[in-house]
């Protein structure tokens, strides 16, 4: 029983932050048609700016759970200030374009931010588990977990809650629905595409930036962070169907769960767990989980 | 708008190509007597990982992008290895034919399946199927894990590479089988089966309406692709002398996908050239900006995008060596 509880816990958490990384690249997908693979590396910057301004609070010898602000305005910042260089600066240009090139386009970034990370912050790795112990521990059903993990579970759920209502009870959300049907349709009704690219790419980035600067504190951040979680997130999202936000999230829970019995039950597995997973739900759900099936062009 | 003729090779009867098949091969060997030693080594990876793309391009014609060729490419890598150190195989062109052979036999039982899919979704699922791949590889230890492990050099026919200039024994395999793959490949695209790849691309119903099983055709060009993949696979190990679970990791998939994007669809030459201009802006790159050579390179590939969005074999048609033949009617039938 204590192992399925762990199981379930270790798979939930995973899922949560996974959650909120697919999310941006969900949203990214159904607003701008864009597979973009340099959200992994958008997710990375976040993890590093997190690292480095926590570390940078905590040298003011303020309390380790203030921390946590830290890293959501670390996040904000990376949102700021990464989402207009490259979606305004670079990704404009090839709007248009066939989406199989667009993949590469985003796959140049990919590569491009790579470097520049190492640039910024070298190849040391950065620890702030100070943060992750900040709130100590919990005990539920006779098991110990760490308090920071429900929290993440908490940021999660409020996330997807927060999209959600902002696509389907706010006018900005019904503008963004808008632009996703038919974007001629609705620039010809005074819409700005170009505004609701950049908000929905911006929304995006700060997402991905925001999983990885709160997932900073319970790993090492060092090189190659972002090549592993792209992937993952691709099979979130393709799982869940491609620009469902209900996708992304049962698309991460599978994600999440097969990953945590494998890590308990069979740990050799762990590594393509997640892939025979998402293999099995296409051969039966080709279109993933919450897509619905398109009709055939004549 | 008809965008079809672009994508048509000039036809060519079995026997010119051929010809031209042997003309390359000696002008290769011509190039690898020729060439420095670093030249020759950087020219045979750049044309194994071409086979792959062509491999790709193979796809592509048919509408769907596999991003997970890396399965194909660790399966052919893997197989000549294990030939050449568990069952005592030596020859190159031995091994090579044994890489294509097993990354055919390993791909054969999706392609079904994978037929059915299209868009992200196919690509997703050669992917999944590429990182499984990987995962199972970093596990085995029979097989070295991470780490993978070392292959000696081959023989040809019996014979040691030459002392002197060793690469040269790989290098002919290597211009042996793009030269006769690259021909064969050039004669699949416009027979007619590889002629109704461009119609499924075009559109899936009229093919079925019109008798064929779309299926089918995405199904073997799959495992053509896979045989390509194979043979470079094989290729690549017997060039780097080792193997490891990389092979088959995504960014290399990626790499392959690069290529054939970077190429475009116009040419079979122009894969060989971008595989091969890639490994240069690489070993430059690396060379001469050892800790920016990713930056670089992803420079490239968005110039390569944003003024050559056809790809380099585009500019072929842009400036034409010789006097273009007419590309044959849409409705008619290729001589």
């Amino acid at each position: 029983m204590s192992l399925l509880q762990t199981i379930l816990f270790d798979g939930i958490t995973y899922a949560s932050w996974l959650f909120v990384v697919a999310l941006g690249l969900t949203l990214v997908f159904g607003v701008l048609k864009i597979l973009n693979i340099a959200h992994g590396s958008f997710y990375a910057i976040g993890a590093y700016a997190g690292a480095s301004l926590v570390g940078w609070v905590l040298s003011m010898k303020v309390s380790p759970a203030l921390g946590v602000v830290a890293l959501v305005m670390a996040a904000v910042g990376v949102a700021a200030l990464v989402a207009p260089l490259t979606e305004r600066g670079l990704l404009r240009m090839f709007y248009g374009r066939d989406e199989v090139l667009l993949v590469l386009v985003t796959y140049a970034m990919f590569l491009m931010l790579e470097d520049v990370m190492k640039m910024i912050w070298g190849v040391n790795p950065y620890y702030v588990s100070d943060t992750y112990q900040a709130f100590g521990n919990i005990e539920l059903g006779g098991l110990s977990y760490v308090t920071y993990d429900i929290l993440l579970i908490g940021v999660a759920l409020l996330c997807g809650l927060l999209t959600w209502w902002v696509l389907n009870r706010t006018r900005t959300g019904k503008i963004v629905t808008a632009v996703i049907h038919s974007p001629e349709v609705a620039s010809s009704m005074g819409v700005r595409i170009s505004r609701i690219y950049a908000g929905a790419f911006s929304a995006g980035v700060f997402l991905a930036a925001l999983g990885g600067a709160l997932t900073a504190p319970m790993i090492s951040v060092q090189p190659g962070l972002s090549v592993g979680v792209i992937i993952t997130s691709f099979a979130v999202v393709i799982i869940g169907g491609l620009g469902s936000i209900e996708g992304a999230a049962i698309g991460a829970l599978v994600v999440g769960l097969a990953r945590a019995a494998s890590v308990h039950l069979w740990p050799p597995a762990e590594l393509f767990s997640i892939y025979v997973v998402m293999a099995v739900i296409l051969v039966f759900k080709p279109e993933g989980l919450f897509q619905r099936i398109q009709a055939r062009k004549i | 708008m008809n965008t079809v003729p672009s994508l048509y090779f000039v036809p060519q009867s079995a026997t010119r190509l051929l010809s031209l098949a042997v003309l390359g091969f000696v002008g290769l060997m011509l190039f690898g007597y020729f060439s420095p030693k670093w030249v020759v080594s950087l020219a045979t990876l750049s044309l194994a990982n071409g086979l792959v793309s062509l491999g790709i391009l193979i796809m592509m014609r048919s509408g769907v992008v596999p991003f997970g060729q890396g399965l194909v490419f660790a399966a052919g890598g893997y197989a000549a290895a294990l030939a050449f150190n568990h069952l005592g195989v030596r020859d190159a062109l031995l091994l090579c034919l044994l890489g294509g052979v097993a990354a055919l036999l390993v791909a054969a039982p999706f392609a079904p399946l994978l037929a059915r899919y299209r868009g992200i979704f196919f690509a997703m699922l050669t992917l999944a199927l590429s990182m499984v791949m990987y995962g199972v590889l970093m596990k085995s230890e029979s097989l070295g894990g991470s780490d993978g492990f070392n292959v000696s050099r081959p023989t040809l026919f019996g014979m040691l590479a030459p002392a002197s200039r060793p690469e040269l024994l790989l290098w002919s395999v290597t211009a042996f089988f793009t030269c006769l793959l690259a021909s064969l490949v050039r004669l699949y695209c416009n027979s007619s089966r590889g002629l109704l790849s461009l119609a499924v691309r075009e559109n899936e119903l009229r093919v079925e309406y019109l008798g064929s099983s779309v299926v089918n055709v995405v199904a073997w060009n799959y495992v053509l692709a896979a045989f390509l993949g194979g043979v470079g696979g094989a290729l690549s190990v017997l060039a780097l002398g080792h193997i490891e679970p990389n092979f088959s990791y995504w960014t290399t998939s990626g790499e392959f996908v690069f290529v054939a994007i970077l190429a475009g669809q116009h040419s079979v030459l122009a894969i060989l050239a971008s595989s091969f201009l890639l490994e240069l802006v690489r070993s430059f790159s690396s060379s001469y900006f050892p800790n920016t050579w990713q930056f670089s390179l992803g420079l490239f590939l968005l110039l390569v995008i944003r003024f050559l969005p056809d790809g380099l074999g585009s500019l072929a048609q842009k400036f034409p060596m010789r006097r273009a033949r007419p590309a044959p009617p849409l409705g008619g039938t290729a001589p």
